[in-house]
């Protein structure tokens, strides 16, 4: 899409980097609007989810059933004093939630969210993928430092412990599925998956033969590690240690207010969404439809992206909630328990898996 | 492979087990309660019914008052202030639902419910049973003085009819009382001047 729309705007400009520069800037847009509307909903979800698993309603005033509550919450947030306290960092306070949510924004570009809308294909996805994932560290680490606050600084640090620990079975598990497709492009192991469902990672790739039934239970496995540890990396609870309410206030954002809290809290989010659209073109398919698509059956065309971003979304939207869901089921876990998950369970787990689906992938 | 690693692999992987499984069975209660209808009320349109002695706000019935003060003398806070003017003849106040004659016009009779402990204790005196508890708990104002209930139903303009009415009859009672005293007087002077008549003429004789 992004070479169509080149094309176009460098006949109206009549200049090649005018207008690559007009299309990538253009092509973020859409993403930037589907993290806003994105957010809004999942909050209002979170809210509802979280209060029907507790018998309750939860929001049911503004809107149906409460629908524009986080539009309204969200026009609060924007209307609210941006409070800077003397004895913070001022530049790394500013700068703090701009790089957060910039990294966050940034692995969105390389999402496929259906087959003609990608920001970039790059052949480094996944990876680039981590390493902006990391740099949200970096985001935290400046917001909690600078707010000269304990529980700011508390959180931060766990949060900094937390994802550099959890970041090593994702890697590991990561580095099996790049063994499995052969590429590190979200593109291309999306596209390895295409036509029906058992084509998904889940259900052992699109390998053929044996190796295929071999590889489902290490999927499988695989599948569990990366949902755990990247629970972990996006801090939802059980492993919310980083601003759990009840001991740290609210952890790395205690001292922010207004659009900045709600830089962070749009980043968190989209990192939800991010964390299972990873998931979802790992082990299921990508944007790939499990029953192949109507817009082939009826032979129009145009239907197709618009059938991939609905079975995009839609998976996208089952691993949010499920999140949500384990929100409202398990406690938070002690900082040793959470390091003994890590450590002493997932990595072997990890370890082993990577060295048996090698193992299976020679034969 | 020595029994000790056996028994710790074996933990190993009994924890591994464990751990999922569980979540698993907290999962599948969270799922079944997201389908449980909720518990919520929802306040302004719905309400929990009250219990049928509930104590609320109270309520008087100022047409069956007689301004007897019972239940102002029982109000352990003092939130009640009655006052009465006695009714003349000409003008008594009638009779209340159950058939008691009412012999005062009761000029003010003001709850202070910001002062009200919803003790209850002024509604067992009353012999009218014209003051009694309600269901209404929702009277929230903004200004305290609103919470001063007046339950007199009497203008200010008949509240001093009916005093000089009283006052009237008051000074009409008096004028009666010192003329039935003269006249009394009167009679028994007649009386002394009859019977000292009565003794001279039993002296004469």
């Amino acid at each position: 899409m992004q070479n169509y729309l080149i094309e176009i705007f460098t006949e109206f400009f009549g200049n090649e980097l005018a207008a690559q520069i007009t299309t990538y800037v253009l092509s973020t847009v859409p993403v930037l609007a589907f993290i806003v509307l994105f957010v809004l909903f999942a909050v209002w979800l979170e809210r509802k989810v979280s209060a029907h698993m507790q018998d309750r309603l939860g929001p049911m005033r503004v809107g149906w059933h409460g629908v524009l509550q986080t539009v309204a919450d969200f026009i609060k947030l924007v209307q609210k004093e941006d409070i800077v306290a003397d004895a913070n960092d001022k530049a790394l306070f500013n700068i703090a939630p701009y790089v957060v949510f910039v990294s966050t924004l940034a692995t969105f570009a390389l999402i496929p969210f259906t087959s003609i809308f990608i920001g970039s294909d790059a052949n480094i996805g996944i990876f680039l993928i981590l390493s902006l994932s990391g740099f949200v560290v970096a985001g935290i680490l400046m917001a909690g430092w600078a707010s000269n606050n304990k529980y700011s600084l508390y959180g931060s640090l766990r949060a900094a412990a937390q994802i550099v620990s959890y970041e090593i079975p994702t890697a590991l598990v990561v580095l099996t599925m790049i063994m499995v497709y052969g590429t590190m492009s979200l593109g291309e192991v999306t596209i390895a998956q295409t036509s029906y469902f058992w084509n998904w990672g889940i259900f052992g790739g699109p390998i053929l033969g044996l190796g295929k039934i071999l590889l489902v239970p290490f999927m499988f496995v695989a599948f569990i590690i990366l949902f755990i540890s990247t629970l972990a990396e996006k801090n939802r609870t059980p492993f919310d240690l980083p601003e759990s309410e009840s001991e740290l206030v609210a952890g790395f954002n205690t001292e922010y207010s207004g659009i900045k809290f709600a830089m962070f809290f749009l980043s968190e989010f989209a990192n939800m969404f991010l964390i299972g659209s990873i998931l979802v073109i790992f082990f299921f398919g990508g944007y790939n439809s499990p029953f192949g698509y109507l817009g082939n059956l009826l032979e129009i065309e145009w239907l197709i992206p618009i059938e991939q971003l609905f079975w995009f979304i839609g998976k996208g939207m089952f691993f949010v909630f499920v999140d949500m869901w384990l929100r409202w089921t398990l406690p938070r876990v002690r900082v040793d328990q959470l390091m003994t998950i890590c450590w002493k369970y997932l990595i072997p787990y990890a370890f082993f898996n990577l060295l048996i689906v090698g193992l299976i992938l020679l034969v | 492979m020595s029994e000790n690693l056996k028994i710790m692999i074996k933990n190993y992987l009994k924890n591994t087990w464990d751990g999922l499984y569980t979540i698993l069975v907290g999962m599948k209660v969270t799922w079944k309660h997201l389908f449980v209808p909720s518990v919520t009320l929802q306040y302004p349109e719905e309400r929990v019914k009250l219990p049928e002695r509930a104590r609320n706000r109270l309520f008087v019935n100022i047409n069956d008052c007689i301004g007897c003060m019972q239940c102002a003398t029982a109000c352990p806070v003092n939130c009640i202030d009655i006052e009465t003017i006695k009714g003349t003849p000409a003008d008594m106040p009638g009779m209340t639902s159950n058939g008691k004659k009412k012999a005062l016009w009761v000029t003010k009779f003001e709850i202070d419910i910001a002062k009200c402990c919803f003790c209850q204790l002024c509604v067992f005196p009353c012999p009218t049973e014209c003051i009694e508890m309600t269901d209404v708990y929702e009277y929230s104002e903004w200004d305290r003085d609103s919470l001063v209930y007046a339950y007199s139903n009497l203008t200010p303009e008949e509240i001093d009819i009916k005093q000089l009415n009283f006052d009237k009859f008051q000074v009409e009672k008096e004028k009666q009382k010192i003329a039935a005293a003269k006249a009394k007087a009167k009679a028994d002077d007649a009386a002394q001047k009859a019977k000292e008549e009565n003794k001279e003429e039993d002296k004469e004789k």
